[in-house]
């Protein structure tokens, strides 16, 4: 097992490093860069020139990645150049990701609050009114584009009815403090539940929005995990015994369409990240998906690194986790290849 | 029975354990709310395009760092509001040597930066030494932008410098000496980045600690949270994961006191967001907003104010990659084949202006008599003919992922050019590439044949313009590659350098006129009036034709 694990590690390293190249050799290779964002229209052949030198841009592209690597094993991934000029951008990164988590939490409690109760009422009522008007919204969910939905939302909830703060995370000259960067947890943590309830007010409209497409995606898969597993002979067998309804219920049929359920969730929130992009633009929420967004906009060359090897490597170290513990089950896999 | 008791037990243990751990992790998260309460004069919330890069205004050269930091330093001349005129700041007067070498200023007495230190003639002359003694990455011009573009050198000796020397004479004198006579000064002293800031700050957070690192800089403890000047508004914290920079009303200022309690500055990037966030009274207003919003902004009661335009939009016209380019007769021949008055009218925003020379008529220098370019196809084939050019094919150059506000819609912009040069005959090649994506690149080293391009005044000097596009041949216009390029900037060198108002005046306009007959090196299109916005509860904010708005004036009608 622990050959079967270094091995892995090795590999994830492997990954992360192709992909450090690769990425780096394609911003490089992209028009414009730091030089551009720093001097903008104020910058002439000769201050570009010598900023170009300043930077080190001028070095072969491998002296370059070799710089950048070496910088980058201590956690220096440079400095931002346009979203937070002058900022870390590692420090940048670590200051949005939590923003970042806390809207994908809090759109993955909406959706599975909402989506698994409608889901087995409508299979429940499977044919009626219900199921086939949360099935028509269910598709609407899927369909509507999170950027159209966000702006909708905002429009009617924040700008009509002023119900909602049209975005950021929390009310600006609101005294609160920082701890974990979750906002609303802190509030809480501090009691400072001014705080806590005007981040939750900040939250809620774009984690509607984001909440969307995982709302409509677990609905369905709810709805027809619970159909399948009602015709099911447990289920039968555990009416027959004449089984209290909220047992079966509970014990044989909700348990039971939950696998698929929970599967979905963790590829949902994995997806979480690209609608991210456009719900934090819309609502200014000062999350890594805006910071990659605004990023590409201002070729901000450090930020772009490290905000997508750092997607990378959480994807890669999922894998891992997962590829390890199903070795730890399965002895087979962890033997792979050792016979010819 | 056994097994429910049993999970209930077990529930309420998760409870239990769920809830120590509440109680310990809030033990250990204090609040740090300040319980002192302040008397309120009212917050403004001010939507800003984007993060500012550092609070050292010495290290900047974006507007939104400056829409910042003018409000927390000031320097020793300062700008009337409303207007481009010089008016005294932190110096009551000053007075130069007849050779405009030995500047004299009397400063205001009894003023105090916001850590409590006295502002003396002792304090400018570290501020100047500081500046002039940059070095490293501090003296790259991505940091020290306007030092290097009205100073010119640092104390290494590398290229020549304006700045000689700074002598405290008393208390309340300072003396500055410079290498040459420029007109620009002391004018140029009215930029943010000629800010006055606290020696003693500066020292206690190693103001000059600013080093390259990876593809940007990284900036000093000073400028990134103790920004010391002497402004209205005190620096109080900058929120980055919120997004927001707050400044409080500094009680101890040294004149007529702001009026608002707190000053914040929000970031909100996306254009449309800062305005719905003003359209829902989430902030007070912003700056910029499109022109294409602006009927609607008003027409929902904001106070949208227009600026009078200190800027220009111009058609570069870069003689290196077409000869055609070269001859005088085809270059004016694209000025008679564009519609200018028809641009500005249909594309321009309102109170826009077709510009006849290289910047604003309220800039001294402006020639009445230029030669003008009116809108006439015919004179323009006529001129392609005599030129043997009727078959001229240009590359049109447009920048996309950006607006300015000389060039608040590039793309629409570009069309409409487009449309009258091929009316003129002339075929079009359309090459777009993002701002930031190779755009402003491939410009400024003269690569583009004909592209958009402009400029926003910094102060009230021809120098500022006309010294930035054409003072040296090595631009994106390519004059070197031209007989009179050397001529040009030698011209402007020389009227910068003469100390007799009526002498200077008389040879910027000489230059502004052979700029417009015989040189013709890019073609100006208008002057563009950039806009800001308001909810009308603010009072106050006077609008500056260079963009340079202080809140200290302003107040919000809800707090009176």
């Amino acid at each position: 097992m622990l050959r079967y694990t270094i091995r892995r590690v090795l590999q994830l390293a492997l990954v992360v490093l192709v992909l450090s190249v690769l990425l780096f050799a394609w911003l490089r290779a992209l028009p414009g860069g730091p030089v551009s964002a720093l001097l903008g229209d104020r910058g002439t052949a000769e201050s570009r020139a010598q900023l170009r030198e300043a930077l080190g841009l001028d070095d072969p592209i491998f002296v370059q990645y070799f710089a950048f690597l070496g910088r980058a094993l201590t956690g220096d991934f440079g400095t931002s150049t346009g979203v937070s000029p002058g900022k870390p951008a590692m420090e940048l990164f670590l200051e949005r990701f939590p923003a970042t988590i806390e809207l994908s939490i809090a759109a993955i409690v909406i959706a599975l609050i909402g989506a698994i109760p409608l889901g087995y009422l409508a299979a429940r009522r499977r044919g009626g009114w219900f199921d086939n008007a949360s099935v028509v919204g269910s598709m609407i969910g899927i369909s509507i584009p999170i950027f159209f939905l966000a702006f909708l939302l905002k429009y009617l909830l924040a700008i009509k009815l002023g119900w909602l703060p049209t975005g950021g995370r929390q009310s600006a000259g609101l005294d609160a403090t920082r701890v974990t960067g979750f906002f609303v947890l802190d509030g809480l943590l501090t009691r400072e539940w001014d705080a806590s309830l005007d981040a939750l007010r900040h939250l809620l409209l774009p984690a509607l929005a984001l909440s969307s497409i995982p709302f409509a995606v677990i609905f369905r898969i709810t709805r027809a995990s619970v159909l399948d597993v009602m015709d099911e002979d447990y289920v039968r067998t555990a009416r027959s015994k004449g089984l209290a309804k909220r047992i079966v219920r509970d014990r044989h049929i909700l348990r039971n369409a939950m696998l698929p359920v929970v599967t979905t969730v963790g590829l949902q929130t994995g997806a979480l990240l690209s609608g991210a992009v456009l719900t934090e633009t819309v609502f200014s929420w000062q999350g890594v998906g805006q910071a990659l967004a605004v990023g590409f906009e201002r070729k901000d060359f450090p930020v772009l690194q490290v905000v997508i090897i750092a997607a990378a490597m959480a994807y890669v170290l999922v894998n891992l986790i997962v590829d390890l513990s199903y070795a730890a089950i399965d002895p087979r896999i962890r033997t792979a290849g050792k016979v010819g | 029975m056994l097994h429910l008791r049993v999970t209930r037990m077990r529930r309420t243990v998760l409870i239990g354990l769920a809830g120590a751990l509440a109680v310990s992790l809030s033990a250990c998260a204090e609040s740090q709310r300040d319980s002192g309460g302040g008397q309120d004069g009212g917050t403004l919330v001010f939507g800003a395009t984007g993060a500012p890069s550092n609070f050292d205004p010495f290290y900047a050269s974006d507007g939104e760092t400056f829409r910042v930091t003018r409000q927390l330093y000031e320097n020793l001349v300062g700008i009337k509001p409303g207007t481009a005129e010089l008016e005294p700041e932190l110096a009551t007067e000053w007075e130069s040597t007849p050779d405009g070498k030995t500047w004299t200023f009397t400063l205001k007495e009894g003023v105090k930066f916001h850590d409590g230190t006295d502002f003396n003639a002792d304090a400018v002359c570290k501020n100047f030494e500081r500046m002039y003694n940059q070095t490293g990455a501090g003296a790259t011009a991505a940091l020290s932008y306007y030092w290097i573009e009205n100073f010119g050198g640092f104390a290494d000796g590398k290229n020549p410098s304006l700045y000689k020397s700074c002598t405290a004479e008393n208390p309340t004198t300072v003396k500055l000496e410079l290498t040459r006579f420029t007109a620009g000064f002391p004018t140029m002293l009215s930029q943010d980045s000629f800010a006055m800031q606290s020696p003693a700050a500066m020292d206690k957070y190693k103001a000059n600690d600013v080093k390259a690192q990876g593809d940007s800089f990284v900036f000093s403890e000073y400028a990134r949270s103790h920004p010391t000047g002497t402004g209205p508004f005190k620096f109080v914290s900058y929120d980055e994961a919120n997004g927001t920079i707050e400044l409080q009303r500094n009680d101890d200022y040294h004149g007529e006191k702001a009026k608002l309690s707190k000053l914040i500055f929000r970031v909100i990037e996306d254009e449309t967001a800062r305005k719905q966030a003003l359209e829902a009274g989430d902030i007070d207003g912003y700056d910029f907003p499109a022109p294409a919003d602006w009927d609607a902004l008003k027409s929902s009661g904001n106070n949208l104010m227009i600026r009078d335009p200190f800027n220009i939009l111009y058609l570069g016209i870069t003689q290196k990659n077409n000869p055609a380019l070269k001859d005088l007769r085809v270059r004016q021949a694209l000025a008679y084949a564009i519609d200018r008055q028809s641009l500005v009218t249909s594309v321009m925003p309102e109170k826009a202006e077709v510009a006849k020379q290289f910047y604003p008529s309220t800039v001294d220098g402006y020639a009445d008599d230029v030669q003008e370019y009116p809108y006439d196809p015919d004179k323009a084939k006529q001129l392609l003919r005599q030129a043997g050019h009727e078959n001229l094919t240009v590359e049109l150059w447009w920048p996309s992922q950006v607006t300015r506000p000389y060039m608040p819609n590039p793309q629409a912009i570009f069309g409409a050019i487009k449309e009258d040069l091929e009316q003129a005959g002339i075929k079009v090649k359309p090459i777009s590439k993002p701002w930031a994506g190779g755009y402003l690149d491939q410009v400024e080293v003269a690569d583009a044949q004909l592209f958009l391009l402009g400029w926003t005044g910094d102060y009230n000097s021809p120098d500022n313009f006309i010294g930035t596009f054409f003072g040296t041949t090595e631009n994106q216009f390519w004059t070197s590659g031209s007989p009179w390029g050397d001529e040009l900037a030698k011209a402007i060198d020389e009227a910068d350098a003469t100390v007799d108002d009526a002498e200077r005046e008389a040879k910027y306009q000489e230059i502004n006129r052979k700029l417009m007959s015989e040189y013709l090196p890019a073609i100006p299109l208008s002057h563009s009036p950039p806009a800001i916005v308001v909810s009308p509860e603010v009072q106050g904010l006077v609008p500056s034709p260079l963009t340079k708005e202080e809140f200290a004036p302003v107040s919000m009608s809800s707090s009176e």
